[in-house]
């Protein structure tokens, strides 16, 4: 099978990217290190929040982001239940005239990791609104097929916590995720650097969302160009089928015809 | 009368909209990237001029700020 970089695109819910590296806004030290970091990361859909306004604050994010011609993907970050993400989503809704929502609801401020019982709550009330829901979820295969039960249009599970730059601790867990759903899985924590994007994609993962590991490197420009090529490197090599492991070596050259050379 | 804006109390006239609410925020009637609670309902955009806010109204006004 042939694949195309340029012809493989990512559907959710019916709507196509041309990349498959969805990028978090967060972070980024200005509004400029943003838009350029967008523009080499190629994504074409990113991550916004909602906070009180502050009127000190200086920029448009939102101008920012049309000038650059994404996507947005609000979130509900900050979220602790399921009625306060509801809200949050409906309100994103309003501000962004979308309705597709990056749905969070954390269990722990500590770790940030997701709380199962609220997500899924959450998830089946907006689905019901109406929304194109996309939950950050734990690397649970059960938890994802729930999510996916109630109607949700990926699923997005953490490969480490958030910011956490640990990479993908438990790979068996999204292969199994993989394995058992035909929605779109987005890896979305824990990337640290493009070797974890890549493997991401090899495992099988239909895309992967930065956003700490790109908005905080030292050069994020430079990040943002290497995790897009990991993410193509990592969907080539997944289509291309990779060589089984093995405990000893497989010559690459051949045994037969091997000159013998005789010291007399 | 008295209403909570984003936390903190705010003295507005008696049937004041959150229109006037948000010129005390220093924001432009058509902000793009703003969304508004009242009593942790949404109120939508088109209904901004219009609904009176009533004393003790908890109004939380939002925009977007770079996260996720």
């Amino acid at each position: 099978m042939a694949v195309g970089v340029h012809a493989d695109e990512l559907v959710i819910a019916g709507t196509r990217f041309g990349s498959r590296l969805l990028l978090g806004t967060g972070g980024f030290r200005s509004l400029d290190d943003l838009a350029a970091a967008i523009a080499a990361s190629g994504a074409e859909l990113v991550t916004v929040a909602l906070r009180r306004v502050d009127p000190s604050a200086r920029g448009s994010l939102v101008d920012v982001l049309d000038r650059a011609g994404v996507r947005l993907l609000p979130n509900t970050a900050g979220c602790f239940t399921a009625r306060d993400a509801v809200l949050t989503a409906r309100l994103a809704r309003e501000a962004f005239a979308t309705h597709w929502v990056k749905l969070e609801v954390i269990g722990d401020d500590r770790t940030l990791l997701p709380d199962a019982l609220e997500l899924l709550l959450a998830a089946e009330e907006l689905v019901d609104d109406g929304f194109t829901v996309l939950p950050y979820t734990t690397d649970d295969p059960v938890l994802a097929r729930r999510l996916e039960d109630v109607g949700c249009a990926a699923v997005m599970p953490l490969g480490s916590p958030i910011g956490s730059g640990m990479g993908i601790r438990n790979p068996y867990n999204l292969r199994l995720i993989r394995e058992q759903t035909a929605l779109p899985v987005v890896l979305d924590a824990g990337v640290g650097t493009a070797s974890d994007a890549a493997l991401a994609m090899e495992l099988g993962c239909d895309a992967v969302l930065c956003a700490s590991a790109v908005a905080r490197a030292d050069d994020p420009v430079a990040m943002a160009r290497a995790m897009r090529l990991a993410v193509e490197a990592g969907r080539l090599a997944r289509g291309a089928g990779r060589i089984p492991r093995r405990l000893y070596a497989e010559a690459s050259t051949p045994e037969d015809g091997v000159a013998e050379f005789r010291a007399d | 009368m008295n209403v909570t804006v984003n936390g903190r109390e705010a003295d507005v006239p008696d049937g004041a909209t959150v229109q006037s609410v948000l010129a005390l925020l220093e924001l432009a009637p058509d902000s793009r990237g703003v969304a508004v609670a009242v009593d942790a309902e949404v109120l939508p955009r088109g209904e901004w001029t219009s609904a009176r806010l009533t004393p003790g109204a908890r109004v939380e006004v939002l925009r977007a700020v770079q996260g996720g």
